[in-house]
């Protein structure tokens, strides 16, 4: 059957199980879009590229599923750019497909010609830029295989005009056979008899569980091995809900925002099992005196992470889940002693807390969402101040209950993620708690929100800053609020503009209200919560410094 | 330390940006990078020479070995192999200097491939002690311009780290 290049590749994602595309339409993506406009794919058209492909991580975070977003040549395919490295940093399974100038003109710097393959090879797992129609289906076969096993990643496809316009007899392809890509790898039999004797004679063992354990879903195998050696589990911001942070063993996020017992359990810890993480700086501190006292066993799917950022005495190379199951079988329950006292101690004595004073804190506000929600919510979050309280004050419970920029630290990636998440989860209740300067990076998705009425609830912390950035000029800048200050819009007024309901609160007591009128009504909802200015995340690990030392 | 690395790649476009792209985002060195197609049409030999330490070459492999691209990779310095480097070196050489330079050639093997009213070009092939020895030989008669292709490598008798042997050492 004669079919083209479009059709082909439309054909090729269904088949893949795909549902959902985020995407732009644009002068090169023509034949795609045309394609598309009688296929089974359902399009959510955002009002920006970025948007696109945020939308497309959310997804992905929420379902567990590859994402997919969809652009143009140009200036729509280096919108995506952030997307991309984005979904790149934090290892999430992102397809993203870009329409190119025809081949005739490429490279001739031809009307939104981009190198985008070039341009993100850095920031891409692999990238594809077709040039033969026969090898659309393929090429599709192999970018979501890539995307989704070993260590998740994002994986591009570029098009030109002429091959998605283009017609052929259209063929299957055969299996993906890819000689350099061996995602599945296990550890010897010697290093899980080494991990499984350090974790026995451990007597002071804490678990530091990272975003590999959600990619790999060991959350129930994670829970077997911490109660069955009794080990306290901190996770990173990429972890939050691998592990029921209601759990006596739970020791909430580690790091420079992380709670004093997680910080404390690192320092003092004898053996460091750490599980599907990458030792990034915002978690070690100063790397030098980072678990100083700890063997460290250190599990990841990806090799070239062992040994990259701390010497490491066990490393076992493989996906966590089995890994996991293949250590349990070797180990003996243990009884709770000095440690676990010890831990218990700790959470008693350094609960997250904050100072009431009758004005509106954000750390309230949060804590709201949390009861209202019953901490059954999808949480998305922009990045600063407010996506630091987020995991102090909710507690996740859920994996894939979080989802937020770890590695990029991208602002403007919570509304369209939560864009993302809604739609992957049409039951569930998805909020976007975002500051009053990370909404405004990609606002504009609003539109899409209410153009296909996904109702989710942005809760802005707006304290008229970029509180973050803020924060450091006043610990470490003197005070001195170089470029921090917002002058903002009125949000009630935008939010209604975008046909989402607007609500103002700056009062304690109207918190509960205003959640519940937002619970309340089946379309977006804007709250624009004005708190306390100068509130501070704390504690804080100062940047360069041991976990130990912290501030507040 | 200097490091050979031999990198077995698809033949695929853009694999050399893909590695040397690595490279210089992770702040690693190439010293020498000679690419080459293979017995297979496929498969192209990278033979890079790397400086670092062993920290640093556990991470140049380990992160080469994640682009999809790459089928094989194996650090041969501690192996015994076969080095060689091909250089071509343009002298200036007047009609009474000609002996003496046609003499050194003699003494490295190296032959002259082209003869100018002025110059003389020389090819030499060996390893990197020969090759500098030899350049610096030449070096007082003046040279104009001199080409290296970076260093080549196999493994010495049976060993091979060819396509057909593709067994990635566990950690």
């Amino acid at each position: 059957m004669r079919k083209s290049g479009g059709e082909i590749l439309i054909d090729s994602i269904l088949k893949e199980g795909v549902d959902t595309i985020f995407g732009y339409p644009g002068g090169a993506v023509l034949p795609i879009y045309d394609a598309l406009y009688e296929s089974n794919i359902r399009h959510i058209l955002t009002r920006h590229e970025q948007g696109a492909a945020h939308a497309a991580d959310g997804y992905a975070r929420a379902s567990g599923r590859p994402g997919v977003c969809l652009a143009t040549s140009g200036p729509g395919a280096t919108n995506l750019v952030t997307g991309i490295a984005n979904a790149y940093m934090d290892s999430v399974p992102l397809v993203a497909f870009t329409g190119q100038v025809a081949t005739s003109v490429l490279g001739k710097d031809s009307f939104q010609e981009a190198d985008i393959t070039g341009i993100t090879m850095p920031i891409t797992k692999h990238s594809y830029l077709v040039k033969d129609i026969r090898d659309i289906a393929r090429v599709v076969k192999e970018a979501f295989y890539i995307a989704t096993t070993g260590r998740p990643g994002p994986v591009l496809v570029d098009i030109p005009k002429d091959i998605s316009g283009a017609r052929v007899d259209y063929e299957n392809p055969g299996p993906v056979s890819l000689r350099g890509y061996r995602p599945e790898q296990l550890p010897s039999s010697r290093r899980l008899k080494e991990a499984a004797d350090l974790m026995a004679a451990a007597k002071r063992p804490v678990i530091y569980a990272g975003g590999g354990v959600v990619s790999s879903g060991a959350y129930r195998e994670l829970l077997h091995l911490a109660e069955l050696i009794l080990a306290p589990v901190t996770t990173t911001l990429m972890g939050l809900g691998c592990f029921p942070g209601d759990h006596p063993l739970s020791l909430g996020m580690l790091g420079m925002h992380g709670s004093r017992y997680a910080n404390y359990a690192i320092c003092e810890c004898d053996l460091l099992i750490a599980l599907g993480v990458r030792f990034d700086d915002r978690v070690t501190g100063k790397i030098a005196e980072f678990a100083p006292r700890a063997k460290i066993i250190h599990l990841d799917i990806d090799a070239a992470e062992i040994g990259k950022n701390v010497r490491v005495d066990v490393p076992l190379v493989g996906d966590v889940k089995e890994v996991i199951n293949l250590l349990v079988s070797n180990l003996k329950a243990k009884l709770p002693g000095a440690w676990q006292e010890q831990i218990y101690l700790w959470k008693k004595e350094f609960p997250v807390y904050y100072e009431e004073n009758g004005h509106l804190k954000p750390q309230q506000v949060i804590q709201e969402i949390y009861n209202i929600t019953k901490g059954k919510a999808i949480i998305t979050t922009e990045v600063g101040q407010h996506q630091m309280w987020t995991t102090q004050y909710y507690n996740f419970t859920r994996p894939r209950s979080f989802i937020s920029s770890g590695g990029l630290g991208t602002m403007g990636f919570g509304l369209p993620a939560a864009i993302g998440a809604q739609v992957a989860c049409p039951e569930a209740v998805v909020f976007n708690i975002a500051g009053d300067g990370s909404i405004q990076m990609n606002i504009q998705e609003l539109a899409t929100a209410d153009n296909y009425n996904i109702p989710v609830k942005i809760a802005i912390i707006n304290n008229g800053y970029l509180g973050m950035v803020r924060q450091w000029q006043e610990f470490f800048y003197n005070r001195r609020y170089s470029f921090t200050e917002l002058v903002n819009p009125d949000f009630v007024k935008l939010a209604e503009a975008y046909g989402a309901v607007g609500i103002r609160v700056t009062r304690p007591k109207e918190v509960t209200v205003a959640l519940k009128k937002a619970m309340a009504v089946e379309k977006p909802v804007v709250i624009d919560f004005v708190v306390e200015r100068e509130e501070n995340v704390l504690p804080m690990v100062p940047p360069g410094e041991a976990l130990g030392k912290m501030l507040g | 330390m200097y490091h050979t690395l031999t990198v077995l790649v698809a033949n695929s476009p853009g694999v050399l940006y893909r590695v040397v792209g690595l490279f210089s985002r992770r702040g690693f060195n190439i010293d020498s990078l000679a690419v080459g197609q293979t017995e297979n049409e496929n498969v192209s030999r990278m033979t890079i020479v790397v400086e670092g330490d062993a920290l640093i070459l556990e991470q140049v492999t380990k992160q080469l070995r994640k682009l999809i691209d790459v089928i094989k990779v194996s650090n041969i310095t501690a192996e015994e192999f076969v080095a060689r480097e091909l250089v071509l070196a343009k002298v200036t050489a007047n009609p009474a200097q000609r002996g003496e330079i046609m003499q050194i050639a003699d003494i490295f093997r190296a032959r002259i491939v082209d003869l100018g009213r002025r110059t003389l070009t020389l090819e030499c092939t060996g390893d990197e002690a020969k090759i500098k020895a030899f350049e610096e030989s030449l070096r007082p008669y003046g040279i104009k311009e001199l080409v290296r292709t970076g260093k080549i490598a196999l493994l010495r008798g049976s060993k091979y780290a060819g396509v057909n042997n593709i067994k990635e050492e566990a950690l």
